[in-house]
Formats: structure tokens, sequence, C-alpha cells
């Protein structure tokens, strides 16, 4: 059954390929059968050059252009008026101190977030992908487990969770019924900050499990099988050979989960929208809020705002991989 | 039984269990239930009633009070336990309530009506999957409409990614031509910028071709992607150009060399691509969020959005309509999950 089907598919491919032939043959007769590589290169390049490369550079027209107009041609140029604005500060260290002073706020939101997401990420994952890569039972079931937040939307994954942490939820349920006082996890600032990075861990975690996962099993079981012959000690071998030689995909890992966390937005606009009142703004919404969401669109402040962010994952990669070379 | 306990206690060339196994098994069931239990949550509490979801605490299945339908009474009434003066119990069905007092009959002998105070009754309730949320759900969140533009968001999304982007990275590996290093380099260098950063810039573009409120506007702007290009260049490297050389001396075009040997060849690198594409296309919400503002267009992460923004309170409603959500890619998971593991864990990041 499935062999006539796969042979029907592999023979409606065969026409296909057929007709295509016909007419990129021509077209290859045309320009040349090595000037057929700009034709393979043309589309993606085209989307590309429209949809990333344009508008990377239009988005520093908008940094040095002013007003609420959206058309590039309405903008008066301002030079760095959009950047002396975002970093008018009597005190770095206290936002309400600064002109912009949301967007301060939304840095160290996302600073603190930044730090702790991406330790208690890579801690729990390096975890898990040693406990998955022991000897088990049904490892397949579980690496399934662990992945499977993954593949949910950021906007069902806080919403499952609202529906546990709020107040008449499943967590205030258990705390009820061990005969403590409900708390408010959502609009408790400490608690609502708390839950956005575990929430973060609990979809993302499997991922990078899975990367880790497969960085520990390319190290060559000879290298263990040696060092037990010599009377190494699981912590022994875990020190000198798992963590070294598992340092290339650990520097994936890292920088991965940097990047995401940096960019946060959707998982935490559907669970907190950035409350309570401020407490869990990120970067990003800061940016998706005052270019779309408020009224009055400051679009030469968002732009400034993202260049600066994008300058950040730059500095932040380029440190990590020099660490890295000069480690080795 | 016994050999069952021996496959579960088996372990590499040791007897028995030692407590790190132990330890591991611990860590693999908390983590089992970490990651199912509140999906499981989720599902179970989208079958209560709007009633049964803001009871608190909260209780783990879904229950239903047992209704009765008696002749010469419109509504189906409710059954309760109730316990009378005299010590009996009986289960009856409550006419009506005044005040601290519940006012009874017995189905099977409606004239007499019993008086009880409140407190010496209790309803009785069984255990009941209903499905009421979802139909009063799908009445405001037009499901089946988010769900196809969702789909054909993902579909054509996917496709598009996989053709132009194979395309390219044929091109790159396998050919010189002036220019190529460069375009490399540039398409490399804005691996690291995500759309999140050029959001003002690239609704511009948009709204110049002209793609606002068009599902072709979510669909093509993402589907050049670096990571792709990159991915399967890397893969199609390592396929030996004399393959190519001697289809060449048989005749083949070049357009066919790419249909019939390099995308086949290349197919377990296509493969965690397109996992990847549907992945980011199906969960995506910042971009269609920006460029969508019709709900005719809305794919399913920002009608879930808009509804649950909108409907605050109505968690019972939000709470099926999340389950509807999440319930395709479970489904697809469910069947495919070997490959998607094995195959982000293998090719996916090297």
């Amino acid at each position: 059954m499935t062999t006539t089907s796969s042979r029907i598919l592999s023979r409606i491919y065969e026409i296909l390929v057929n007709i295509l032939d016909f007419v990129f043959g021509g077209l290859q007769r045309l320009v040349g059968a090595n000037n057929m590589a700009y034709v393979f290169v043309l589309p993606n390049l085209l989307i590309f050059g429209i949809f990333i490369l344009l508008p990377v550079i239009l988005n520093f027209f908008y940094a040095f252009t002013g007003g609420t107009e959206f058309f590039l041609s309405e903008r008066p140029y301002v030079g760095g008026q959009n950047f002396n604005q975002l970093f008018d500060c009597e005190s770095f260290l206290e936002p309400n101190s600064c002109r912009e002073d949301l967007f301060w706020r939304a840095v160290f939101n996302t600073a603190g977030y930044v730090f702790f997401q991406v330790i208690i990420m890579v801690g729990v994952s390096l975890l898990t992908a040693i406990i998955l890569n022991r000897k088990i039972v049904a490892r397949g079931f579980f690496r399934s487990v662990f992945f499977y937040p993954v593949l949910l939307s950021p906007i069902v994954v806080a919403l499952i969770w609202k529906w546990i942490l709020q107040e008449n939820g499943l967590f205030n349920g258990i705390l009820d019924g061990m005969g403590y006082d409900k708390i408010q996890f959502l609009t408790n600032v400490t608690w609502a900050r708390f839950w956005v990075i575990m929430i973060s861990v609990w979809a993302y975690m499997g991922f990078y499990t899975l990367i880790l996962l497969a960085g520990l099993q390319a190290i060559p079981s000879s290298l263990y099988e040696a060092a037990q012959i010599d009377g190494a000690s699981p912590w022994d071998q875990f020190r000198r050979i798992t963590m070294p030689l598992l340092r290339p995909t650990m520097l994936v890992v890292v920088i991965l989960s940097l990047i995401r966390a940096v960019q946060v937005f959707d998982i935490i606009f559907a669970f907190t929208r950035g409350g309570p009142g401020t407490a869990t703004l990120t970067i990003v919404q800061y940016i998706y809020e005052i270019g779309f969401a408020s009224p009055a669109r400051r679009f030469g402040i968002a732009s400034s705002a993202s260049i600066l962010m994008a300058g950040v994952l730059v500095i932040a990669t380029l440190m990590q991989l020099y660490l890295n070379r000069e480690e080795d | 039984m016994a050999s069952v306990s021996e496959f579960v206690t088996r372990t590499r060339g040791k007897k028995g269990l030692h407590f790190t196994d132990y330890l591991t098994y611990a860590y693999l069931t908390l983590g089992t239930i970490i990651m199912f239990g509140p999906v499981l949550w989720l599902v179970l509490s989208s079958f209560k009633s709007s009633g049964e979801v803001v009871k608190f605490p909260p209780r783990l299945l879904p229950y239903q009070q047992e209704m009765v339908v008696v002749e010469g009474y419109d509504e189906p009434l409710p059954m309760f336990r109730a316990t009378l003066e005299s010590g009996d119990v009986r289960d009856l069905a409550q006419i009506r309530r005044i005040g601290l007092e519940s006012q009874l009959i017995d189905p099977a002998n409606p004239e007499q009506v019993i008086k009880v105070n409140i407190e010496n009754r209790e309803p009785i309730e069984s255990v009941e999957f209903n499905l009421n949320n979802y139909r009063e759900g799908i009445q405001s969140f037009d499901f089946a409409r988010y769900l196809r533009n969702s789909v054909v968001v993902t579909v054509l999304a996917t496709a598009l990614t996989l053709l132009v982007n194979s395309m390219a990275a044929f091109g790159l590996s396998k050919y010189k031509f002036a220019g190529r290093d460069a375009i490399f380099v540039i398409m490399i260098s804005t691996l690291m910028v995500p759309i999140s950063v050029i959001l003002v810039p690239i609704f511009l573009v948009i709204t110049n071709v002209g793609w606002n409120n068009t599902l072709i506007g979510i669909i093509v702007p993402g589907a050049a992607t670096p990571t792709g290009v990159f991915l399967l260049r890397q893969y199609m490297l390592t396929i030996p150009d004399e393959l190519l050389d001697s289809a060449r001396i048989d005749g083949a075009s070049e357009w066919r060399i790419y249909l019939q040997i390099i995308l086949p060849l290349a197919r377990p690198a296509l493969a965690v691509l397109m996992i990847f594409s549907i992945m980011w296309r199906w969960n995506d919400f910042l971009w269609p969020k920006i460029v969508l503002s019709q709900s005719e267009f809305f794919t399913l992460q920002v009608g879930l959005q808009t509804f649950q923004s909108e409907l605050n309170i109505q968690w019972h409603l939000i709470l099926a309509m999340t389950v509807l959500t999440l319930l395709p890619i479970t489904l697809v998971f469910s069947f495919l999950q070997k490959y998607i593991t094995t195959g982000i864990a293998t090719t996916g990041m090297k």
C-alpha cells in the first residue's frame, strides 16, 4: 500500500521535474551553466534584501529622525537627539530620574530576567541532559516529555500558567489545603518576576536539553572507560572529561539562550502584560508599545532603542566567542 | 511481572540499582509531572462549568451537579442529598430556594414539597466532561477561521522557506561566482538580527508593498532565513562534487541536478529546517500581531491573545479555546516526536 502511494508520489515528482526542467533548461541555455548560480540565489536574495537588509538600513534613518510621522520623507532629521533623549538621566541607576523612565525600567527588568533565566536555564538543561544520557529505560519517551512544552506557543504557555497561578488557581488551592494563606502570584512584583523566569525555563529547557544531550553523546565512551581503569571518580570524570569536551556545545547553548532572553516578548506579554505596573516590562515590549500600541507613535525612539538592543546582542555574542577562544 | 521489574532495573554491567539510579528515576518522574501536569490541569479544567471554574479550592476533576427533569417544571432541577428533620437522608430535587430555606421535591412524587435548611443539603455531583465551554467559546472565538489562517501561513511559509533557502544554499555551496562570499558573509552577519530589532522599518516596507492585513505579509518576509541557508549550505558542502559532474556529463541541466541529486541527498537537513520552520510559524506572535489588525486574518496565536484580553474573567471559555489551540501541535508531535527530537539533536545545531 505504502509502496504504491510512494511510487505515485515519486512519479508526480518526476513529471514536475520534467516540466520545470523544460522551463529552466531554456533559461540555462540563455544565461550559461555557471550563471545559473545567480538564478538559484536570486529568490532568497530578493526576499532577504527587501525584508531584512533594507529594514536594517532603514532602522538607522528612523533613529536619526524625529516626529510622529511614519513615512521617512515626512520625518525631519534630528541627529542623535533620540539617543540623547534615551540617555537623558540624572542617575542611570534610578529609572525615575530619566526622561524616558519606561525605557530604563525595561532595561533593568530585562537585565535581571536575562541574568537569572540564562543561569537557571543552562543549569536545569545540563542536569536533565546528563540524566537523560545515563543508561535509562525509555529514554526516547523522557526526551519527548521534556521537549513537549517547546512546541507550545508562548501564548498558550502563558495562559496555562496564568490559570495555575491566578488567585483561585491550583497553587493557591494546594497552599490552602496545607493551611497557608493565598499568595498573589501575579500581582506581587517579586512573585511575578520569579514566575516569568520559571515559565520561560519550563517552556524552553527541552530545546537546550536536546542540544546538550547531542553534545554529551558525541563524547567517545572510550574516554570514560579509560578513566575508570585509571580509577577516576565519577566527579573527576565529569570535571576532566565531560566539562571540557562539552564546552563548544555549552557555548552554543549560552549564546542562544542569551539572545533569546534579551528579546523576550510574547510569553511575558500574554502572561503579565508587563505588570504589575511595569515590573515585568521588557525592552521588546517597550519598543512595541512605543512604536505600535501607544496613541502617539514615537518611531524614532523605538528604532533607537532597538539599535541599542541589537548592539548589546552583538557585543555579548562577540564577548562570549572571544572568551571561549582565549581559553582554548 | 518478574521480567518487567528485571527490565526496569537492568543497568550497565552492574547488579541491581545504584542509589544514583533511584535519584535519576525520581528526577524523571518529577520532571514528567512538572512538564505534563500543567497541560493536563488545563485540559481537565476546560471541561468544568463556569461555576465550577471559579470555585475555591479547585477540584481536580470536572464535576457537574446532577439534574433531573420533573413534569410540571420547565427547567431541569438540580439534585440534592438532603438530611430531613426526621434524620432520613433522601435524594431530592430543588424547586426553589428562599433565603436559608430550600424547597425540595421527590422526583418520583412531585406533589409534596419538603422544606430543608440549606445547611442540611449537599449537591449530588458526578464527574462529567462537559463540552459546553467549547460550544459557547466557538461562538465568539472563530476557531475554524484562525486555524485555517494558521495552517495556510505555516504550510505556505514552510514550503517557500524550504524552496528559496535550498536553492540559495545550492548556489552558495556548489558554484564559484563573483560576489558569492560577500553574499554569504552579509547573510550570516544578519543571523543575529531578529525581527524584533527591525520592527519599525520592516513595518514601513510592508506598508509600502501594500501587504498590511494580508496573510502574504506574514508569509514572505520571514522566508529568507539566514539560519536555514547556513544549515543547508553546511550540509550540501558534504555532497561530493563528482556526483554533480557525472550528472552533467550525462547531460543533466543544473536545475535537474538541484531537483534530483541535491534535494534528495539533503533530505535530513531539509527535514530539520522544516521542523524549525513549522515551529517558528505556528507559534509566531509579534509579527502577525503587527501586520494584522483585522480579525478575519488573525492566526490562532493572535486570535487567542486577543480573545483572552477581551474576556479577562471568563476563564471557562479561555481554557477551552487554549486547549483547541494546543491540540493540533500536540497531535503532530505525538506522531512525529521521534523524528523531531532526533532531528534537532543530531543535525540541528552542527
